[in-house]
């Protein structure tokens, strides 16, 4: 029996430590291609670790390549994320706790925008926003990220919102709260861990998001996916300097991840509607 | 009770977002349909990037040339392609996530560790996973790597470039195909009727064989649906061309990446629908002399169904709208990889821009072939 | 009536004054001036050598330098569209001189005619008539040309060729039947190929080898038959060519400066690309013309040159219009073309810049000018002079379509779009 269990054990802790193996090997090639020069990654030496001290001098040119667009991201997510969170978390609340007429309707209705192919709405897209004068900066594409946002947020505040009990928000209603006072002294203060998980969720998809990027921003306006793509699509590609840029734009949402990655995990399986 | 006047108070805050989803999904989706039904950029009278474009209706016949036109190809591949990256991309993830899911619910340590490790690489940008199993996939990567390790010979292996395209047939033959992989599902229902003596099913299914057949055989689906491929010459005469498809080899390399991108994503799923089974449950069954692979095989299996549904759906709409990781993998001008993200994109170069919206439109139907249903039966079951 | 008359004075007076502070301001200019290429990497320091040059005479002007990579502009096309479709042009973009000028926008009335810059500045005179021919549409001219570069070179490494005992092959004929078996045999690639417009780029000299001159041309008159025997043959040729080429291995993978660099390492024979290689092999790996690299024209192409230019031009409805029209000047000029031209590795537009400073020039751009002068000239399909951009994005569909079912095939498919984009006359 022992014996049995010993050897069942070993056999799964191989598996998930071979397993874990594979799925590390990308960032494993990824770190030690930044670390060095193109000498150094020929065939026969691509997989060596770097020479000591490393050598940082990729990393450099990489802050200087992606720099301005790194700026970008940063700027483009701290408002697009905050902005549709607060939509979303006041979408939540009414589709959770007051009767809207159509509901029944309205509620898949803007679920569906959740998983529609942009490339269905983009020409459009683009028209509406060069009329509004919003085409190519970074304001459109916030404004594009909150739009194409509400489904999820509302989604994920609608679910979180349900399970706060109606009695509460009845109670507050017979001492005279209305829908502001009651979302403002109940729901919001209850709201902190939904908004976390809408805040991470938007995060890593504003972050990461490219179609948007490449359609719809200017130079000088592109948030780091775009100049990443280009590179590594580019002409005499210095995978060095590539990889470097990779790990630049991978970091704040890794960072973001492992730091939270419980109520990221919430946000993932929100996606799939139940939760 | 809540007073009316609040009630108001919420239909107006929801106002703005039903408008804003109202014109930037609806609108914008309905425009494109109409787009894709005019000549902009097919007509060559019209310059394509005036600033005030004269566009005509036409019809359906953008769709129509996206089926038959011979210089179309490549959107038929790019078809195929989706097929094929969607049915392993789904089937690899829901294994491997499915699998690594099992291992992490056998009371491992560091369960915590091992599912940061699975489930990073949904944290990165489908660009970022692409960037860099772009260099993964070069010579001095993966290739290299059996060498490295044990010695042995390195591939020479082209994963993004081989041109070898296995599980050949010609998209001609779609409809014939099509029509017996119908039967053959209408034959197991009738089988199935049959042995539950259910007569009246067995008829209704047998008719709708009979149905299919006939469509068939008339050529139904040729005259109306999925025409034959074609020139007419000359003098007149149609000659029709063979196509042939398959499974591009190249997609392969592409393939691995999305599944190293979202098999901790399916992972994640299954893992939350195991915990979801009561431990009573499992328990009792042990109790009851089953083993611990029986549990797994005869409790948490049949309960991880809808999991498992949500998971196929989820993966396979992300597959039809795979753009990203193509872009950044083999870039706009590699015909074995193309998928139908990228034509959209490509139109840009030709300026046929209603034709770019045709094809926007069609992946549009095929994503809510997958989506609306499942919408439909997610929020259907929550509400009873 | 005398008050008003002097009120109108005032007015007049006043009109005057700030017209007049309008025009000093013209000689010092301010503001942005936005200018969009695809010269990234080894091609940016050319174009950066003009901005310094701009930014000199108009040290208040900020220069944006909007690049895209991709060889041959394939995503800056794209990207350009965007903007154009958004309403947002730069102030000036880089266009083939040609049909992707003329056949996309100007038809479409997105460019302002220049016609008034020719004369202003004489430039009637400075370039050849060829080329404003194809800046030309409805008697307005429509960009400035700043370089030439030639497609139909074929490039090798001297010392290779001495090791491998073989000459560079003047025809196709002699490609196929002596040098290819020689270089198999030795096991080099006998000419290197890399990603798909490469390829394209490739056709085009074949069939310009095969067809000649006057053949190249009909094709976009409609004289020479795209189904005819004269282009099934070039499809045959193309396939045999390729039949040498590394076009089942590592092609699709290799930008056109890998493609050029296994022909320095000696791991290819042969590389047919346009001269921005010389560029990439004189500027980035510091190789001298004749000795680190041997050129001559592509196989069967002698006296002829087939050419491609790159060139700029002044949208309708940009901001910036005052310092777009100081940038185009300054492009057109002989002092612009000679700082940009030597470090982009082409000759300049202008007849007269390479004999005001020959020294600029190395031992190739003043052979290539030499044929520019003398040559018959034919435009180039790839980079497009010659056709308009639907056909040549189709293009890359033929090449396909050949590789999977052949000559005949090809050409039907050449026919059918040539039908479909109003190309071919």
């Amino acid at each position: 029996m022992t014996a049995k269990k010993l050897i069942n054990r070993t056999i799964i802790y191989a598996l998930l430590i071979l397993m874990a193996a594979i799925f590390l090997i990308p960032v494993y090639m990824t770190t030690v291609t930044a670390l060095k020069t193109r000498d150094e990654t020929t065939l026969a030496t691509a997989w060596n670790p770097p020479d000591l001290p490393l050598n940082f001098s990729k990393f450099q040119e990489a802050f200087e390549y992606f720099g301005p667009s790194l700026g970008n991201s940063f700027a483009l997510v701290g408002t697009a994320t905050i902005l549709s969170a607060l939509l979303g978390s006041i979408n939540g609340y009414v589709l959770a706790k007051w009767r809207i007429p159509g509901e029944r309707f309205l509620f898949p209705l803007m679920l569906f925008g959740m998983f529609l192919p942009y490339q269905a709405i983009l020409i459009p897209l683009f028209e509406f926003m060069s009329d509004l004068g919003l085409y190519g900066g970074i304001p459109g594409l916030v404004l594009i990220h909150v739009v194409y946002g509400i489904p999820i947020t509302t989604l994920i505040f609608r679910n979180f919102y349900v399970e706060i009990p109606d009695e509460m928000l009845e109670a507050a209603a017979i001492d005279g709260a209305g829908f502001w006072q009651i979302y403002t002294d109940i729901v919001f203060p209850l709201s902190l861990p939904g908004f976390v998980v809408v805040i991470i969720w938007q995060f890593t998809q504003i972050w990461n998001d490219f179609l948007f990027a490449i359609f719809m921003t200017t130079e000088g306006n592109q948030p780091i996916t775009v100049p990443l793509a280009e590179l590594s699509g580019g002409e005499a590609v210095d995978y060095n300097l590539t990889m470097a840029g990779a790990i630049l734009a991978a970091l704040p949402p890794l960072l973001v991840y492992i730091v939270m990655g419980r109520y990221f995990i919430r946000g993932l399986l929100a996606g799939s509607i139940k939760g | 009770m809540r007073s009316r006047n609040d009630r108001i108070i919420a239909g107006i805050m929801l106002l703005p977002s039903v408008i804003l989803i109202l014109v930037f999904v609806y609108g914008f989706i309905f425009q494109t349909i109409r787009t894709s039904m005019t000549d902009w950029g097919e007509n060559l009278d019209n310059p394509a990037m005036a600033l005030q474009v004269e566009k005509n209706f036409v019809g359906l016949e953008n769709y129509r040339e996206l089926m038959t036109d011979p210089m179309q190809f490549e959107f038929r591949t790019s078809m195929v392609n989706t097929f094929f990256f969607t049915i392993l991309f789904v089937v690899g993830c829901v294994f491997v996530g499915f699998m690594l899911a099992l291992l992490l619910d056998m009371n491992v340590k560091f369960e915590g560790v091992f599912r940061t490790i699975f489930l990073f690489p949904m944290a990165l940008s489908l660009v970022v996973t692409g960037t860099i199993w772009r260099w993964l996939l070069q010579p001095e990567g993966l290739n290299a790597l059996p060498n490295r390790l044990f010695g042995l010979e390195p591939y020479t292996f082209n994963w993004l470039s081989s041109r070898k395209r296995v599980l050949e047939f010609d998209w001609n033959d779609v409809p014939m195909y099509l029509t017996y992989i119908g039967l053959f599902i209408l034959a197991i229902l009738a089988f199935n009727y049959f042995a539950k003596r259910r007569w009246r099913s067995m008829g209704i299914v047998a008719g709708l064989g009979g149905i299919l057949v006939f469509l068939y055989a008339v050529g139904f689906w040729e005259n109306n649906i999925w025409p034959q491929l074609g020139i007419t010459n000359r003098e007149g005469t149609f000659i029709p061309t063979p196509e042939p498809k398959g499974y591009q080899v190249a997609l392969s390399g592409i393939v691995i990446a999305a599944i190293w991108q979202m098999a901790g994503y399916t992972m994640a799923m299954f893992l939350a629908g195991i915990r979801g089974i009561s431990e009573e449950l499992r328990e009792a069954a042990r109790v009851d002399g089953c083993s611990e692979f029986g549990v797994y095989w005869r409790i948490v299996l049949p309960q991880l169904t809808p999991v498992a549904i949500s998971a196929v759906i989820v993966l396979g709409h992300i597959s039809l709208k795979i753009f990203d990781l193509v872009f950044a993998m083999t870039g706009r001008q590699n015909f074995q990889t193309i998928v139908p993200g990228i034509m959209v994109y490509g139109a840009f170069d030709t300026n046929r821009y209603a034709t770019a919206s045709a094809i926007a439109v069609i992946m549009l139907v095929l994503v809510s072939l997958v989506i609306v249903p499942y919408l439909w039966t997610q929020l259907r079951s929550r509400e009873s | 009536m005398k008050r008003r008359l002097s009120l109108f004075l005032i007015l007049a007076l006043f009109v005057a004054l700030v017209g007049a502070t309008n025009a000093q301001e013209d000689e010092d200019l301010s503001g942005q001036l936005e200018i969009f290429s695809w010269w990234a990497g080894d091609e940016g320091p050319a174009l950066e050598a003009l901005i310094a040059l701009y930014n000199e005479a108009y040290p208040n002007v900020e220069v944006i330098n909007a690049t895209v990579t991709g060889g041959s502009g394939v995503n800056a096309r794209a990207v350009l569209k965007t903007r154009m479709l958004g309403g947002d042009p730069p102030d000036s973009f880089q266009v083939h001189a040609g049909e992707e000028l003329t056949g996309t926008w100007v038809v479409a009335g997105r460019m302002e005619d220049l016609t008034f810059l020719y004369e202003e500045n004489g430039w009637f005179d400075a370039f050849p008539q060829d080329l404003i021919d194809l800046l030309t549409y409805d008697g307005g001219i429509y960009s400035v040309p700043v370089n030439i570069h030639r497609s139909n070179v074929m490039w090798y490494s001297p010392a290779h060729l001495e090791e491998w005992g073989i000459e560079a092959p003047t025809s196709w004929e002699q490609f196929l039947t002596e040098t290819c078996p020689t270089l198999q045999e030795a096991g080099v690639t006998p000419l290197v190929v890399g990603e798909a417009w490469t390829v394209n780029h490739l056709w085009e000299s074949v069939a310009l080898g095969v067809l000649g001159a006057d053949g190249w041309n009909g094709i976009w008159t409609g004289e020479t038959d795209p189904m005819g025997d004269d282009m099934i043959a070039v499809w045959d040729t193309f396939g045999d060519v390729l039949a040498c080429s590394n076009i089942d291995e590592d092609a699709a993978g290799l930008s056109w400066q890998q493609a050029i660099d296994k022909v320095l390492a000696g791991e290819a024979g042969f590389n047919i690309m346009g001269d921005w290689a010389a560029g990439y092999m004189v500027t980035t790996l510091g190789l001298e013309p004749g000795e680190g690299f041997g050129y001559m024209p592509a196989p069967d192409t002698a006296g002829v040159f087939m050419w491609l230019s790159d060139s700029f031009g002044l949208p309708n409805g940009i901001a910036n219009r005052d310092n777009t029209i100081a940038w185009l000047t300054l492009l057109g000029s002989v002092e612009g073309q000679n700082a940009f031209n030597p470090l982009k590795g082409s000759i300049p537009a202008r007849v007269d810049a390479v004999e005001a400073a020959p020294e600029l020039y190395n031992a190739y751009l003043q052979s290539a000018a030499m044929d520019w002068s003398e040559n018959t000239l034919v435009g180039s399909l790839v980079h497009g002079a010659a056709a308009n951009e639907r056909f040549m994005g189709e293009f890359g569909q033929v090449v396909e379509i050949f590789r999977q079912a052949g000559s005949l095939a090809a050409a039907n498919a050449m026919s059918t779009i040539c039908i479909q984009s109003g190309a071919c006359g």
